[in-house]
């Protein structure tokens, strides 16, 4: 279980917290509050009052007449919210489904990238000629700006003009009808398909880096005890990178659950209900409606459940560090 | 452990999965923005049917490409270096001093990393509509408007980076610093900075990085005036004709610089932001 602060020396984490029992004094006087102030203000104008605001704009009836004098929209309770969540409705509906999508979408993205990245990391782990060739390779595509990564994408999946309905028609013969990717269910497939792609080199780098702090002897006791890969990599590997991987199973959900990058530069303005995650489709539901109020009600509902999550997994890790 | 056959045949089977599925979208790029038109209104071809670099010179009249240029490297690297000297004063308040808020600081900003952006977009672009309809200074379409959102995207991450690095530099440098009487701004500037340019660096590419990419305010908080390239090169795609050996050629001139940049500053990015995940 050492391989946190290994791979996390955690700024000042654990040396502060001792160094604040030993004097709890403070140092410095005014200084450092004048030195992170412009974080702070620039972190409140941007972050945290907006946020305060969109909670406020969640119990007004903030429609396009009311965006440039936003005061005398009429304060209307929770009616937004009970719309949002109203699932006989059409918008509670749509809502429900986009969460449902999303959630689907993010569990295979992560699953599947986490799963990627440890293969990769693992056929790496040993030194040989090309290694670092591959390393650098796969880090591609998560250096690529993300619009570049995708409109490629979107080019590759066109109907009519794209690579992958050549390899798979034109090529393979697989279908006698070129099927769509970006419009209709398949949509869902390609979605996955390339957060996928851009995602797995990250899961990579940190299995990686984890992987570091493992120290070889290990793998050389287990060889001798006659331990095969597999079950070396059961018995050692995946027990030792367990904190590694809690951390960035979460943050990959993070990122996949909220992704908005994929679907806007996929589908456009196109919309289909299979690829419709729940970042763009508060995107759509509060510009191309202008109905703000309502959208900043589905955002704090977003809000609620990142919560919830992020409370369970404090607690699911908190309780297995006390239990260690 | 000994390499077995069986461990090098995964190996193999592995690195050649992993290197086409990488290498298909990077090759697409590469050879359609070197084909003429026709060949990519039709199927798909794996090569071009002749080489031409036609596409790298009208990509330039076809939209206003240069203009978005001009915009993303402007906003991109105002932004990176207002946040970077906003950082690294942070960064030294948290690593050199102890002050009451300290904690409450460094978690309240690694925490708004968190939240997705569409949660303060709504919020943000009506706080900025309702600054220009009251002061009469315009945020939304403007460069300035981008730059004062973006520079604060990379903030808890360059902060969080540098304050580990502070913390690798002994106090010992600061204070014989200041016994010899130099002021704590020419001892932060001077001794520490120097020692911690590594990880100036790498916040500052990750920086770049960051606005240089980003879409979701873009597409917002952007006109014709201020438009970045991540949302300027979707305008290939509203003319009659989709050029895609154009929209080819111009994304791969916007990522080389990005790519570049973060290829090279890979090992101290690259420990920084997975620890940064570990955190």
């Amino acid at each position: 279980m050492s391989a946190v602060p290994q791979i996390a020396p955690a700024p000042g984490a654990s040396t502060t917290r001792r160094k604040k029992r030993e004097r709890p004094r403070t140092t410095g006087g005014w200084l450092p509050y004048l030195l992170i102030a412009p974080a702070v203000i620039f972190e409140l104008a941007i972050h945290l009052i907006p946020m305060a605001v969109g909670v406020w704009m969640s119990f007004i009836q903030l429609t396009k007449f009311f965006i440039r004098n936003w005061s005398a929209a009429p304060f209307v309770g929770l009616k937004n919210y009970r719309v949002a969540v109203d699932f006989n409705g059409i918008v509670g509906q749509r809502l429900l489904q986009s969460f449902l999508v999303t959630c689907a979408f993010s569990a295979l993205a992560v699953l599947f990238a986490w799963a990627l990245g440890m293969l990769a990391a693992v056929v790496l782990q040993k030194e040989f000629k090309g290694r670092a060739f591959f390393r650098t390779l796969f880090l591609v595509p998560y250096a690529l700006p993300a619009y570049a990564g995708i409109i490629t994408w979107n080019f590759m999946l066109q109907r009519d003009t794209g690579l992958v309905n050549h390899i798979l028609v034109d090529q393979l013969h697989l279908t006698d009808t070129r099927p769509f990717w970006l419009i209709g269910n398949n949509a869902f497939v390609s979605l996955v398909v390339v957060a996928i792609w851009r995602l797995w080199p990250f899961a990579f780098l940190t299995i990686m880096a984890g992987l570091q702090s493992i120290p070889q002897d290990v793998y050389e006791a287990a060889e001798v005890d006659g331990a095969r890969p597999l079950k070396a990599w059961r018995m050692i590997t995946l027990p030792m990178l367990r904190p590694v991987n809690t951390v960035l199973i979460f943050v990959l959900f993070l990122w996949t659950f909220c992704d908005f990058n994929t679907p806007f530069v996929l589908f456009g303005s196109a919309q289909p209900p299979a690829g419709d995650l729940i970042s763009f489709h508060i995107y759509n539901a509060s510009f191309l409606t202008w109905n703000f109020g309502s959208g900043a009600a589905m955002s704090c509902l977003l809000l609620i459940f990142l919560m919830i999550v992020t409370g369970l997994y404090l607690a699911l890790t908190n309780r297995r560090s006390a239990n260690a | 452990m000994r390499d077995t056959t069986a461990s090098r045949i995964l190996r193999w089977v592995v690195l050649t999965f992993l290197t086409i599925f990488t290498t298909v979208p990077l090759y697409v790029m590469a050879t359609s923005s070197l084909k003429p038109l026709g060949d990519v209104q039709g199927a798909f071809t794996w090569l071009p049917s002749h080489l031409t670099y036609q596409p790298f010179v009208s990509m330039w009249s076809t939209v206003p490409l240069a203009h978005y240029f001009v915009n993303s490297i402007i906003v991109a690297t105002v932004a990176t270096v207002v946040s970077v000297f906003i950082a690294i004063l942070a960064a030294y308040a948290v690593s050199r001093f102890h002050f009451h808020g300290r904690s409450t600081f460094t978690t309240t900003i690694l925490s708004t990393q968190m939240f997705p952006g569409v949660l303060f977009l709504l919020p943000l672009f009506l706080i900025f509509v309702n600054i220009d309809t009251s002061l009469g200074i315009k945020l939304v379409g403007t460069r300035i408007g981008l730059i004062i959102t973006y520079l604060t995207f990379s903030l808890p991450f360059s902060i969080w980076m540098l304050v580990g690095y502070f913390d690798g530099i002994p106090r010992d440098l600061d204070d014989a610093a200041l016994v010899d009487g130099a002021s704590r701004w020419k001892t932060l500037w001077q001794i520490v900075l120097p020692a911690a340019l590594p990880g100036v660096i790498s916040v500052a590419i990750y920086s770049f990085m960051t606005s240089w990419g980003e879409v979701l305010f873009a597409s917002v908080m952007t006109t014709d005036e201020n438009r970045t390239l991540a949302v300027g090169l979707r305008q290939y795609a509203t003319q009659t004709n989709v050029y895609w050996n154009e929209i080819m050629a111009a994304s791969l001139v916007v990522s080389v610089p990005v790519v570049v940049g973060f290829l090279l500053a890979q090992r101290h990015l690259v420990a920084g932001m997975t620890a940064g995940a570990v955190k």
